[in-house]
């Protein structure tokens, strides 16, 4: 019963085809979100190269077997970024391309934001902002416990960081040398109501990881192949936390989405969706 | 019912008809735009604090600045506030510094957000606060009345906001808004239903329908739950002799628990509460949501007849 780790999938890392998946996630999370007419695109299609080459390239899961004990975790803490979640989970076997349209039906996987509960291969119930690096923390520590190599990769938001109890898991994490512990930061710009800038500087992001213990590793977050360099990187550290700071679009493949706060949490109207269908490369201009 | 608006518009307008009052601050947590603070924000930026997403951080900038003097009105989804229970316990209620918090998306009606979002618990948790007052209004007139009435009010506050659209009850009735008064809609001697929230259209059809089965209820928007019109709840225990509650919250400890605490401790009477049974919401559209969490007109209707019952 127990496939290959999706990690083998990608291990010729072929950069073609984890960019040809990444297409084929962003144009589920435009129709999920245009079905739904309500949901989260920006963060989804900012964040879904990382999360392609992430579970393409890297963790070691079993899409037959998602609540295999021995896996390594993946906690999405921004987890209304869940259309990006469901299409890769989606692509990868966890979950069938039909419960994709269960997003945010009454009864259905697909639940606004993920949840453990609900969806296969979601590790975390999430949807309030600053509780994933601490659970990944608690995964990580359990894996130590248990002699265990599995690791615990978690995915914030750049808005997220805001919140302080981030900083107490940052700080929590280097105190216990928790080598296991990867952090993924999507550096979009963006947050709910506005620019980062607007809402809250995040100043040097770089510099506070680094003041906090962590190893610190910069990344553009939509090139494919420094993307799957940098991942094995942060993924080799194994005497500290590391985290990947990465250089992102929010929005990033559809136009009027990019680098728009409006398309944080709002979905495209029918005339919209056609225009990002074509500019996905999914139907002819 | 003329027309529909969301009760959060009506905290919005609020802010904006308070702001001529140079004590008024604004804060925020990343949520503006949904709680309608932004209205505030953009007409008056010098007097609005955004705090990014941090909650806890929001909580205690207000509490100092009601201690400078300020009047802060502090605003996040109703679940976040959550985050900085503590805070507001702590740094806000137990020094008696008159913060006012608003948490908006309050309720299961939020709706396809999902059970992360929906806050069943908020109006439990701040009534246990000593001196804080608790308000879940039904509509957009009564949320900006309400709401602009704490800028005198002597304590601290949690008020509930709603995402969805609730039916105008109060226009052209402004006068009978008054913070911890509930208000009367019928006066049927036979059931009395108190509801907040967007339970009160509902228990409104709610009594059309048993007044054509002959069952005549008392109606009360009991917009204020903490200090709650106990006055108002002995009366009704002696015009009715049972009692239905009604609200889009847990049946622990929020509106219903308020008044069996009362009931308890004056005149006991039969007592059905309609809330959402001890459970975790999940995404479905707003009205599915009051379906699956047994919240609509009907078991509304069917409560007050097992209180009738019960007498
Ligand atoms: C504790 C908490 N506060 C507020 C929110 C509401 N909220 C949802 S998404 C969001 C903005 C998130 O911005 P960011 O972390 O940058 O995410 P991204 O840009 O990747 O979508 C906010 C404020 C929340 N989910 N949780
Ligand atoms: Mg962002």
């Amino acid at each position: 019963m127990k496939g290959p780790p999706t990690a083998l999938l990608g291990m010729s890392h072929d950069i073609a085809m984890l960019e040809e998946r990444a297409r084929r996630c962003r144009v589920d999370i435009v129709r999920m979100v245009h079905r739904a007419q309500a949901g989260h695109p920006g963060g989804s299609l900012s964040e879904i190269d990382l999360l392609v080459a992430l579970y393409g390239t890297v963790l070691n899961v079993r899409p037959n077997e998602p609540s295999w004990p021995d896996r390594d975790r993946f906690v999405l803490s921004k987890g209304h970024a869940s259309p990006g979640m469901y299409a890769l989970l989606a692509d990868f076997g966890f979950i069938s391309h039909e419960d994709l349209t269960t997003y945010r039906v009454k009864g259905g996987v697909c639940q606004g934001h993920v949840d453990m509960k609900w969806c296969p291969g979601v590790d975390f119930s999430a949807g309030s902002l600053g509780m994933g690096l601490s659970f990944g923390l608690g995964c990580a520590l359990a894996a130590r416990l248990d002699g265990s190599q599995r690791k615990a990769w978690v995915m914030m938001g750049d808005g997220e960081v805001q919140e302080g109890s981030v900083w107490e898991a940052a700080m929590a994490a280097h105190h216990h040398s928790v080598g296991n512990l990867k952090a993924i930061v999507d550096v979009n710009g963006i947050q709910n109501d506005d620019f980062c800038e607007v809402q809250m500087q995040l100043n040097d992001l770089a510099a506070t990881w680094a003041s906090f213990g962590w190893s610190v590793t910069t990344v553009d977050g939509h090139n494919m192949a420094d993307i799957v360099e940098a991942l094995a990187k942060v993924d080799a550290v194994n005497d500290r936390p590391a985290v990947l700071l990465a250089s992102t679009v929010k929005g990033k493949g559809v136009s009027y989405m990019e680098n728009n706060p409006a398309f944080h949490g709002a979905a495209p109207n029918d005339d919209q969706f056609e225009t990002a269908m074509v500019e996905l490369g999914e139907v002819a201009a | 019912m003329s027309g529909m608006a969301a009760t959060r518009d009506g905290y919005g307008k609020a802010l904006l008809e308070l702001a001529e009052d140079d004590r008024v601050v604004v804060l925020e947590a990343d949520l503006g735009k949904s709680t309608k603070s932004q209205l505030f924000r953009k007409a008056h930026p010098e007097r609005t604090i955004s705090c990014g997403i941090g909650e806890q951080n929001m909580l205690l900038t207000a509490a100092g600045l009601a201690a400078s003097g300020y009047v802060p009105f502090a605003s996040t989804f109703a679940i976040f506030t959550e985050r900085a229970f503590e805070q507001m316990r702590n740094g806000v209620a137990r020094p008696g510094l008159r913060v006012h918090l608003c948490g908006s998306h309050g309720g299961t009606h939020t709706g396809t957000d999902g059970s992360s979002a929906q806050s069943i618990e908020d109006l439990a948790i701040y009534r246990t606060l000593p001196g804080v007052t608790v308000m879940h209004p039904a509509d957009e007139v009564s949320t900006r009345l309400l709401t602009k009435q704490l800028v005198d009010h002597p304590s601290p506050s949690y008020t509930r906001t709603a995402r969805n659209k609730t039916p105008l009850l109060y226009e052209g009735r402004e006068d009978e808004v008054i913070i911890g008064k509930g208000i009367v809609h019928s006066e049927g001697a036979d059931v009395g239903i108190v509801a907040c929230g967007v339970m009160v259209s509902k228990a409104l059809e709610a009594a059309e329908a048993l007044a054509n089965e002959g069952i005549h209820a008392t109606v009360v928007d009991m917009h204020t739950i903490k200090p709650l019109d106990g006055a108002l709840i002995d009366a009704i225990v002696e015009r009715c002799g049972c009692l239905v509650t009604a609200e889009d919250h847990s049946v622990i400890g929020g509106l219903g628990g308020a008044v069996a605490e009362h009931l308890a401790a004056n005149t006991p009477a039969p007592l059905e509460r309609v809330g959402v049974p001890d459970r975790f919401g999940e995404s479905a559209e707003a009205e599915e949501m009051l379906e699956i969490m047994g919240l609509t007109v009907q078991d509304v209707a069917n409560a007050a007849k097992r209180a009738m019952a019960r007498r």
